[in-house]
């Protein structure tokens, strides 16, 4: 299902959201109007320090003080706010979005490594599984993920995309299948920095999951694409695999073409398939994920979804039609299409 | 000469194939589609003999069903366009997506840059109608997967840059894909395939295909006609007879 | 060590007081069990499949067949099939194929649900003298209508999609030129247009001596093309994408290439003797948007004049599949359940791999109404049909409309032996053997695939008159006019049905 559309400046230059509105309404034509969204990178300066929590209330009155009352527990709300948006005759407002800027309490989680994101990766997990009416959808610092049931130019008007700026921008356009359209099944799916967009179908989603939950990640979006937002987290941040190794480990070589590699390589991506052959992924599916310094696209191993490239100068563009990089780039200098399984990444300058 | 010239900016596939299907019915010779930007099915199922000059990057699916036209693309294509076309050419100055002429029945394609994966899977021919797909660069893995007919011809010299893809002629039961130098790793070769230097007789086959090809796209056709060739045919037209018993 | 022979599936016994010496059990025999020796029938059982042509042609009764008359020792698990399915893969190391639909005695939901009748709350209907309609339209409905009203002058502004208009939710569904034989096709396309409703082409193209029943066409594209062209899509009435079959779901098919006669050749557009290959995808669609792709460019191929169906095999996930079928601009989504036939298909694959039909459906129809997109696709079901109560049950449980496969060909002879793959058929059905197909006259099957589906018909309005129904869209998805007997609780949950006496 759905077109995806991503795009970073390297140089951490920003671009602000029109261009992919129109991006990514090109590409009504893999969607079905139940779903579109968008993600970006660089959206808060103000408050870039703080983690940017944002959640879908079904009713304020109902379910916000708990949230609230979660939040205080594990650290401090340095401001709030409902996210603005404005009215569209194509889009129900069945949920109110709502944005706060978090700081946790490190010394309330003494055993981590990275206390910081434990926290709210708990926070994340407890609000979704625990508070009803709440869902948490992004909890990343300096991301923005803006989503909802409806047409991609529809959403983004919704969140009047093209105020915010960022030097990542992710774009998705729904074609559900599994679930139905609902605003928390819309892409970019979001934990911490990392936001993935995806097209494709994992049919590996039960090992995926029950791998995935034994880490203590919950799965509540009722769909496979929030399982790969948690695998990077795990693999990248917390088993500290480069991103290169982290796709390999998702999409690995086959063991024939291991076989024929040179020894050490072998050694390498022997061990990758022992340890994460539970987090493979399998079945057609074209990926990007962003995280704050650099986006990775790629596709299965064996290319049943597509995925073209192109760049111009520091811009990198990923997407599933190269019409849709040409909208937002007429000039575009080179464009290529990634092999199978072959991250294509691009990285913001150190 | 009666020629129609069609401004695609912001239009809808069917609309833009409503334009077509009126030009060609008016008798248009040559139709000059310009501004195109992702619109699919271009000339679906359209019919007669007609040159439709594509200008900007058509969506999947160019040329599918269709029989007669010729197509000519300034940009690149995205996937499968000839996808079960049944005659006609569409030629490519650019590059193209997957499954490049899928299931394509007749007619030719030259793509004068690269295609993705799986070109012109099941490929097929019969009679007087052989399909023909011409690739200028690169191809990859699984090219003529399923391949029941019909010629792939790959233009890329293999020595100096070696192929290093999976699956080719996967499965191929009919057919043959042919291929600019030395005989392939046999890892590259999918199931059912095999491969031998090019006979006479495929050398004579493949020189007007050069030479057109040349021709569309300002080729060298001297250089690419006297460099060794290979072709990939395959090893039974029963590739899967053996696995197989009655109850 | 030899594993040596096997019991005889079938032994033959003539009667030789009553045999005649007419030798018609020797002409009709294609597998040679019969021959005549010293003025006396003498028969070789091992060769016999039971197609009972032997049996149909004696004009005495003179031949018997029982099934394993030397049987294995018996054992509950280690049953003669699973002994001989054995005994065949060690000598030969290979998958084995069958025929016909699923053969496992897995329970049938059919049989275990009944279906309402008034009784003095509310009326019977007498479908002979009162009106009953069974007209149905296959294909995408509008969700709403809207109309300009200028005084009392009312002009419609919605647009309706293209449906097919069938008398009887009865269709017949796609076996192909190939499959079987082209008398069969004849019959078969003779009875559909006699009665008002379909049948389908499957993968093997359009003949031109069905030219003129085109317009009870429905033409299908499946992932192996064969007989593809703009030409053939126009012909059809409707356009059907097969994604799977219910016989063998998630696997390719496989015309072998002995069967590729110069006929079949020529429509399916390959070389004689080549092998048709139907690979298990269609590799211009590994997703549900590649889908909807494929069904927009045959609706733009044939300039939106055509209803396009999807036909997917049964399995768990169908109801999610159905919905982005639904999704895309298709009109119907057929459904094929485990019992679906086939001419071949792995073992392993028609008896073990899919969901019955019944619970497909219920699924189905319940997801698309939860979605509120029951409206933009009409459901048709197939695989194991076989009499006018599975359809009236099938529609309770949310079709709109069936197709038949083994029914119509039974109805032209066939005996069910689930011997298709040898290509022998001694009805002229299964077969491209030109002395064969000869047996089959299309005058008559005709006849008796249009009887079979008259009779259902009349039934059906019986079924529903008796129910309070006069129209085939109250029966459709009406699941309180079935009740499950001694179904368990958590399938009567998936149909929505409640137990008897509930």
């Amino acid at each position: 299902m759905c077109g995806i559309i991503a795009v970073i400046d390297r140089s951490g230059g920003t671009m602000d959201g029109s261009g992919i509105r129109s991006a990514l309404s090109m590409m009504d034509e893999r969607g079905s109007g139940e779903g579109a969204g968008y993600a970006v990178y660089g959206a808060f300066p103000e408050f870039a320090d703080y983690y940017a929590i944002h959640v879908f209330f079904d009713a304020i009155h109902e379910s916000k003080a708990a949230v609230d009352q979660e939040l205080e527990k594990w650290g401090t709300v340095v401001h709030e706010e409902e996210v603005p948006t404005y009215e569209n005759r194509n889009i129900r407002k069945v949920h109110t979005p709502w944005r706060y800027f978090f700081r946790p309490d490190p010394s309330l989680m003494p055993q981590s490594m990275t206390p910081e994101d434990d926290i709210v990766m708990h926070l994340v997990m407890k609000v979704n599984t625990t508070i009803p009416g709440a869902l948490v959808f992004s909890s990343g610092k300096n991301v923005g993920i803006f989503k909802a049931s409806g047409w991609p130019e529809d959403v983004a008007d919704f969140y009047r995309i093209q105020d915010y700026s960022g030097y990542i921008w992710l774009g998705h356009n729904r074609y559900p299948t599994n679930t139905p359209g609902w605003w928390g099944g819309a892409h970019p799916f979001n934990l911490l920095g990392w936001s993935v967009v995806h097209n494709g179908e994992i049919t590996s989603y039960g090992t995926n999951r029950r791998y995935i939950e034994s880490y203590g990640y919950r799965c509540t979006m009722y769909t496979d694409t929030e399982v790969v937002a948690y695998l990077f987290d795990l693999l990248v941040r917390r088993h500290g695999l480069d991103p290169e190794l982290a796709v390999k480990a998702l999409a690995p070589p086959f063991w024939e073409d291991i076989d024929c590699m040179d020894e050490k390589e072998q050694r390498l991506f022997r061990a990758i398939r022992l340890a994460y052959g539970s987090a493979m992924m399998n079945g057609p599916f074209a990926i990007v994920v962003a995280q704050p310094d650099g986006i990775v696209g790629f596709t299965d191993r064996i290319k049943l979804r597509p995925l073209v490239c192109g760049t111009r100068g520091q811009r990198l563009y990923i997407s599933s039609e190269e019409a849709a990089i040409r909208i937002m780039e007429p000039g575009i200098e080179e464009v290529f299409m990634p092999r199978a399984g072959e991250p294509v990444i691009g990285r913001l300058a150190g | 000469m009666h020629r129609v010239t069609i401004d695609a900016s912001g239009m809808h596939y069917t609309p833009l194939n409503r334009r077509i299907r009126e030009a060609v019915a008016s008798g248009a010779e040559t139709i000059e589609i310009m501004n195109v930007m992702g619109q699919r099915f271009i000339a679906d199922g359209v019919r007669g003999d007609v040159t439709i000059i594509i200008h900007g990057v058509p969506g999947g699916d160019l040329g599918m069903f269709m029989s007669g036209p010729s197509c000519i693309v300034f940009g690149n294509c995205d996937h499968a366009p000839g996808n079960t076309m049944d005659s006609g050419r569409i030629i490519i100055h650019g590059s193209a997506g997957d499954a490049v002429a899928h299931s394509m029945r007749g007619g030719q394609v030259f793509v004068r840059d690269s295609i993705g994966y799986r070109g012109g899977i099941h490929m097929k021919q019969y009679r007087d109608k052989c399909p023909i797909l011409v690739i200028g660069g690169e191809f990859r893995s699984f090219l003529g997967e399923y391949m029941a007919g019909g010629l792939i011809l790959a233009l890329r010299d293999n020595r100096r840059y070696p192929v290093r893809e999976r699956g080719i002629g996967s499965g191929i039961h009919g057919g043959r894909i042919i291929m600019r130098g030395d005989l392939l790793n046999e890892r590259c070769l999918g199931v059912g395939a095999c491969q031998k230097p090019l006979s006479e007789e495929g050398y004579r086959m493949i020189v007007p295909l050069i030479e057109e090809f040349s021709s569309h796209f300002d080729a060298d056709p001297d250089t690419l006609a006297t460099d060794p060739y290979i072709e990939i045919t395959p090893t039974s037209s029963r590739p899967f007879a053996s696995k197989y018993t009655w109850e | 060590m030899s594993i040596g022979s096997v019991p005889v599936r079938f032994g033959i016994s003539v009667d030789h007081s009553q045999c005649m010496l007419c030798g018609r059990c020797i002409e009709n025999c294609p597998y040679d069990v019969f021959r005549i020796e010293n003025d006396r029938i003498h028969v070789n059982s091992r060769k016999c499949v039971a197609c009972h042509r032997c049996i149909a042609m004696c004009p005495r009764d003179a031949i018997h067949i029982r099934e394993r008359p030397v049987d294995y020792r018996s054992h509950p698990l280690w049953t003669p099939e699973a002994r001989e399915s054995i005994y065949n893969q060690a000598r030969t190391g290979k998958i084995i194929l069958a025929g016909m639909g699923n053969a496992k005695p897995y329970p049938i939901i059919f049989d275990q649900l009944v279906l309402d009748a008034c009784q003095v709350t509310n009326p019977s209907i007498d479908p002979l003298r009162e009106p009953m309609e069974l007209r149905t339209y296959i294909g995408k409905k509008p969700r709403k209508v809207e109309y300009v009203r200028e005084g009392s002058d009312v002009s419609l502004t919605t647009e309706l999609s293209p449906n097919l208009q069938i008398e009887t939710p009865i269709m017949v569904g796609h076996m192909s030129y190939g499959a079987i034989s082209l008398n069969a096709q004849k019959s078969i396309a003779m009875a559909v247009t006699e009665m008002g409703t379909y049948m389908g082409t499957g993968e093997g193209g359009l003949h031109p001596s069905l030219y003129p029943y085109q317009d009870h066409m429905i033409v299908q594209v499946a992932s192996g093309r064969f007989g593809v062209d703009i030409n053939y899509l126009e012909r059809g009435a409707a356009i059907e994408i097969k994604i799977g079959q219910g016989a063998k779901p998630g696997i390719g098919g496989h015309l072998p290439g002995e069967k590729v006669c110069e006929d079949v050749s020529c429509t399916r557009m390959i070389p004689i003797g080549s092998d048709a290959i139907s690979p298990a995808p269609h590799h211009d669609i590994y997703s549900i948007e590649d889908l909807k792709q494929l069904v927009r460019s045959l609706k733009e191929a044939t300039e939106w004049k055509k209803p396009v169906f999807v036909k997917i095999a049964a399995v768990h996930n169908s109801a999610a599949i159905a919905a982005g079928i639904a999704r895309s601009a298709a009109d119907a989504v057929v459904i094929d359940g485990f019992r679906g036939g086939t001419g071949a298909a792995p073992r392993v694959f028609r008896d073990h791999v899919g969901i019955p039909i019944e619970a497909a459906v219920a699924s189905v129809d319940a997801k698309l109404r939860s979605q509120g997109i029951r409206n933009e696709v009409s459901i048709i079901a197939s695989g194991g049909i076989r009499e006018s109560a599975d359809v009236a049950k099938v529609i309770a449980l949310g079709a709109d409309a069936v197709y038949i496969g083994t029914a119509a060909l039974v109805a032209m002879g066939c005996r069910v032996c689930g011997t298709c793959y040898r290509g022998l058929c001694p009805w002229g059905i299964a077969t491209q053997r030109p002395d064969l197909v000869a047996r089959l006259d299309p005058a008559v099957a005709s006849r008796n695939v249009a009887n079979l589906i008259h009779a259902w018909t009349l039934e059906l309005s019986e079924l529903m008159g008796a129910a309070g129904i006069n129209s085939i869209e109250s029966l459709r998805g009406n699941r309180d006019r079935l009740r499950g007997y001694l179904l368990d609780e958590a399938t009567m949950r998936v149909l929505d049905v409640k137990p008897v006496g509930a």
